[in-house]
């Protein structure tokens, strides 16, 4: 029970992989383009957790610290990006439901 | 080593020779391809100008030419001039070169000479002809291809001539093409003269093939692929060596490098055939007239048989010289030019060329001789009673071509040249007479076309032609009558050249055909005795008087003009009378100047050109000879005097007339021994069945097995067809199918919802992590 406690990498990473697991069936599974796109951030969460433990536990330094922020920059980037293409899928087809604008299946 | 020596023919090179033949090849060229608008735009003045232009410039150059070749020492007299080499294939060299040597030179003055005057004449014989422009574009080819047989300093050049000529007398004889008969005849005269061309190329292609390779003492060929000539180095001489004589020690010994091998060039030929040993034996034409042999005949015989059917057919001989007469049909100063004084002269001035090769083989001059001599009596007796003008004149030029070919033939080859000069002066003058005559006629042509017009149904042709003639028919004898006063310019020209034909002294053909007569007799040269050659010889002399007078009179005299005639016929005009006057006087001077007895003029001029032909002549006594002559003169009176009998005037006919058509000589004669009808039962009825036969095979079996083929090639590309369409076409459309078949099926998986997209790309991953993981 001790190592339950004694908070460690393992931790961490078992915290990774659920983020990045909720993130996965939330892109698969939601409809909505905006839940899709939380999805998308939780599966960028998820490596950034990896990143900053790994930094800390196994190599040292702050190169993994670095990645992460760099990392929610381009997340904010991608997000600003993708909200405006769901704005402009939105005014182009009164809704945001990603099953229903397939026209590029064609 | 033997020793060689050589009688050398020195060539001497000399500058354009070449455009002698070139300038009435650019007469025809321009009047070919300009003539119909020069004589629509400018006239037909323009026409004949650049035509008898460019004869006179080939005339002037001749002459100049032949003043050049006099000029030289008498062994070197042959110019020899380059213009292009043709061809070279082993040892066959063909090049466009000119050779003039004497007997080139007289042919080549007599074609342009008596050429440009018969140009002359023509424009007022031809002067209402509306393809005025092609006439003497086709005149020029004429001279042209002439000069090119005449010079042609080898065989190929020779014979670009021969068939030129050829191809000119064909288009002159259908001149007027729309007139079937005429075209008829023109085609008779290709395709006989077709026969010779064939005999002439075998003897040529025999030849060469006889000087290459070499024969086994056996007799055994053996056959060399790829032929090549040598050199041969031999001592120059001036007389032939004779077999016992003492060879005198030269003060200075030239050698010359000599060509022993096959070849096309008459000098090469002459001169390996004069090389000789110091026995006297010439190894090359014993080479020829003995050692080679196909099938125990000497090769030389059948070189020189070969070549002297080729004579035949051009000269007119027995048995190939059926299409002369019909030539007639051609223009008369067509007849004139080409069919007597120049392209039947062909055979007997090849003779001639070849002498060194004809006095090889006493066979081939036997058969000369021999045909010459049959010729020129058959000819003359097919002249007897024929109605015809130009009929009567071209027997004559058949039988007068016999008499070229006995004088070649038995070893004169001046004296046969020299005929040819003569003939070529009075039967141009007796040709172009007759065409005035015709021409003064011409209103019967007019008459007949009034009457066609007039009513339509109104021909009744005569059952018999022999007892009526054809009334509107201008060259019938029967119809003329009396035209000494009406023409008389043409009656003296006509008379004189009938003189001479006849052979009186001293005009020319007295000089001509007797030296050929004593030549004749006295000749050791064929195998047949000179006598029986003098004999028939002499019998034709007496006929050729008798047919010559008999034309004469029937035309001239036998009665007084009709109103009709006295009306409408009038002389000629200047040209033509112009050109008769010359032709007669040559005709009365020609034969006194090149021939008076005794190492003639024309004897000594041509001596180089026979050099190294060993002939013999049993030379008679000055006396004898004169008999000869003498004997002769009576013969050809007593022939004039037979026609002055029955045909001065009408009433010694009417006897005649009685008797003559019913007797079956005339009737002989007059359809010309039947020969016609002979070879028209014959050969033509047998070729003509023979095509049938041809053509029924092809019909039934070649067709047969062609249509099976095709056949065979339908039901083929049928089959063909269908694996084509089932397996080729099914494998390709079945891939085709299948790949869209499988698309399909792919496209399912493409959905278009992101999330489906995400979930295969998780589990890819996740798929990839798990093999990662299991393969470590």
């Amino acid at each position: 029970m001790n190592g339950l406690f004694n908070v460690g990498l393992t931790h961490f990473l078992v915290l990774g992989a659920i983020v990045f697991a909720l993130g996965v069936l939330t892109v698969s599974t939601r409809r909505n383009a905006v839940s899709i796109l939380m999805g998308v951030e939780l599966v960028l969460n998820a490596a950034n957790i990896n990143y900053v433990a790994f930094a800390h536990y196994v190599s040292g330094g702050v190169s993994g610290q670095v990645f992460a922020v760099f990392i929610i920059v381009l997340a904010a980037a991608e997000a600003a990006i993708a909200l405006a293409i769901v704005l402009a899928i939105f005014r182009e087809f009164r809704t945001i439901n990603a099953d229903e604008t397939s026209t590029l299946k064609e | 080593m033997h020793e060689l020596t050589v009688v050398l023919q020195r060539v001497t090179e000399t500058g354009p020779m070449w455009l002698i033949p070139l300038f009435p090849f650019v007469g025809a060229v321009i009047n070919g391809l300009f003539g119909k608008l020069l004589q629509d735009r400018v006239g037909k003045s323009a026409v004949h100008t650049i035509a008898i232009g460019v004869m006179c410039g080939a005339a002037l150059l001749s002459v100049i030419f032949c003043i050049k070749l006099a000029a030289l020492p008498e062994g070197a007299r042959n110019l020899h001039s380059l213009a292009f080499p043709m061809v070279s294939i082993g040892a066959a060299r063909f090049d466009m070169a000119f050779a003039m040597d004497p007997l080139s030179a007289t042919m080549a003055l007599i074609i342009t000479i008596v050429g440009t005057l018969i140009h002359i004449y023509s424009v007022g014989y031809m002067h209402e002809e509306p393809a005025y422009w092609r006439f003497f574009c086709y005149l020029n080819l004429f001279v042209f291809s002439m000069l090119l047989l005449v010079l042609g300093d080898n065989f190929i050049v020779m014979f670009f001539g021969w068939e030129g000529v050829g191809l000119c007398s064909y288009l002159l004889i259908g001149f007027w093409y729309t007139d079937v008969a005429k075209a008829r005849a023109g085609m008779k005269a290709f395709i006989v003269n077709r026969i010779g061309d064939f005999g002439f190329v075998t003897g040529v292609l025999f030849l060469f093939w006889g000087l290459g390779g070499s024969w086994l003492p056996s007799g055994q060929y053996v056959k060399d692929l790829a032929p090549k000539g040598n050199y041969v180095q031999a001592r120059v001489v001036e007389e032939p060596a004779e077999p016992a004589a003492e060879r005198a020690p030269a003060a200075q010994e030239e050698t010359a490098r000599v060509y022993v091998g096959p070849t096309l060039t008459f000098s090469e030929l002459r001169n390996q055939l004069a090389l000789s040993r110091a026995d006297g034996e010439r190894p090359v034409a014993r080479l020829l007239s003995q050692d080679k042999t196909v099938w125990g005949v000497p090769l030389i015989f059948l070189v020189c048989l070969g070549l002297f059917i080729g004579a035949c057919g051009k000269s007119a001989q027995i048995p190939l010289y059926v299409w002369l007469p019909d030539a007639m049909a051609g223009p008369t100063p067509v007849s004139a030019l080409i069919h007597a004084a120049t392209m039947v002269t062909a055979g007997v001035y090849m003779v001639a060329r070849l002498n060194f090769l004809f006095a090889l083989s006493p066979g081939a001059m036997t058969v000369v001789a021999g045909v010459g001599a049959l010729t020129a009596l058959f000819a003359a007796t097919m002249g007897f009673f024929q109605y015809d003008i130009k009929r009567v004149l071209a027997y004559s030029t058949v039988s007068q071509l016999g008499f070229m070919f006995i004088g070649v033939g038995t070893g004169a080859y001046w004296a046969g040249a020299f005929h040819l000069l003569t003939h070529a002066c009075f039967k141009a003058c007796l040709f172009l007479g007759s065409g005035s005559v015709i021409h003064g006629m011409h209103f019967l042509e007019h008459k007949k076309h009034a009457a066609r017009a007039g009513h339509a149904e109104g021909e009744h042709p005569a059952a018999d032609p022999r007892l009526a003639p054809d009334p509107y028919d201008p060259q019938d004898m029967r119809n003329m009558g009396g035209l000494r006063k009406l023409m008389p310019a043409t009656h003296w020209t006509y008379l004189i050249a009938c003189i001479t034909i006849a052979g009186f002294f001293p005009l020319a053909a007295f000089f001509s055909k007797d030296e050929i007569l004593y030549r004749a007799f006295v000749n050791g040269n064929t195998l047949i005795p000179g006598p029986l050659i003098w004999l028939t010889g002499i019998v034709a002399a007496g006929g050729t008087a008798f047919y010559m007078f008999r034309s004469y009179f029937m035309t001239f005299w036998f009665r007084e003009p009709t109103a009709e005639m006295r009306e409408h016929v009038h002389e000629s005009p200047t040209s033509m009378t112009g050109v008769l006057w010359v032709l007669a006087l040559a005709s009365i001077t020609i034969g006194a100047i090149l021939g008076w007895p005794h190492h003639a003029l024309l004897e000594r001029w041509m001596e180089p050109v026979t050099a190294i032909a060993r002939v013999q002549f049993h030379d008679k006594p000055f006396g004898i000879e004169l008999g000869f002559s003498l004997f002769s003169i009576l013969v050809a009176a007593v022939g004039t005097y037979t026609a002055y009998y029955f045909y001065k005037d009408a009433a010694r006919a009417q006897e005649r007339k009685q008797a003559l058509p019913a007797s079956f000589l005339h009737k002989l004669l007059y359809r010309k021994y039947y020969v016609d009808e002979l070879y028209e039962a014959t050969v033509l009825r047998g070729t003509i069945a023979l095509s049938r036969g041809l053509a029924w095979f092809d019909l039934h079996v070649i067709d047969f097995l062609v249509d099976g083929t095709a056949r065979l090639g339908v039901a083929a590309s049928f089959l063909g067809g269908q694996i084509d369409k089932w397996i080729v076409d099914g494998a390709v459309n079945g891939l085709a199918e299948a790949i869209i078949a499988g698309g399909r099926q792919l496209r399912r998986i493409q959905t278009g919802r992101i999330n489906n997209y995400a979930t295969v790309v998780a589990i890819g991953a996740v798929a990839l992590i798990v093999i990662a993981f299991l393969g470590q």
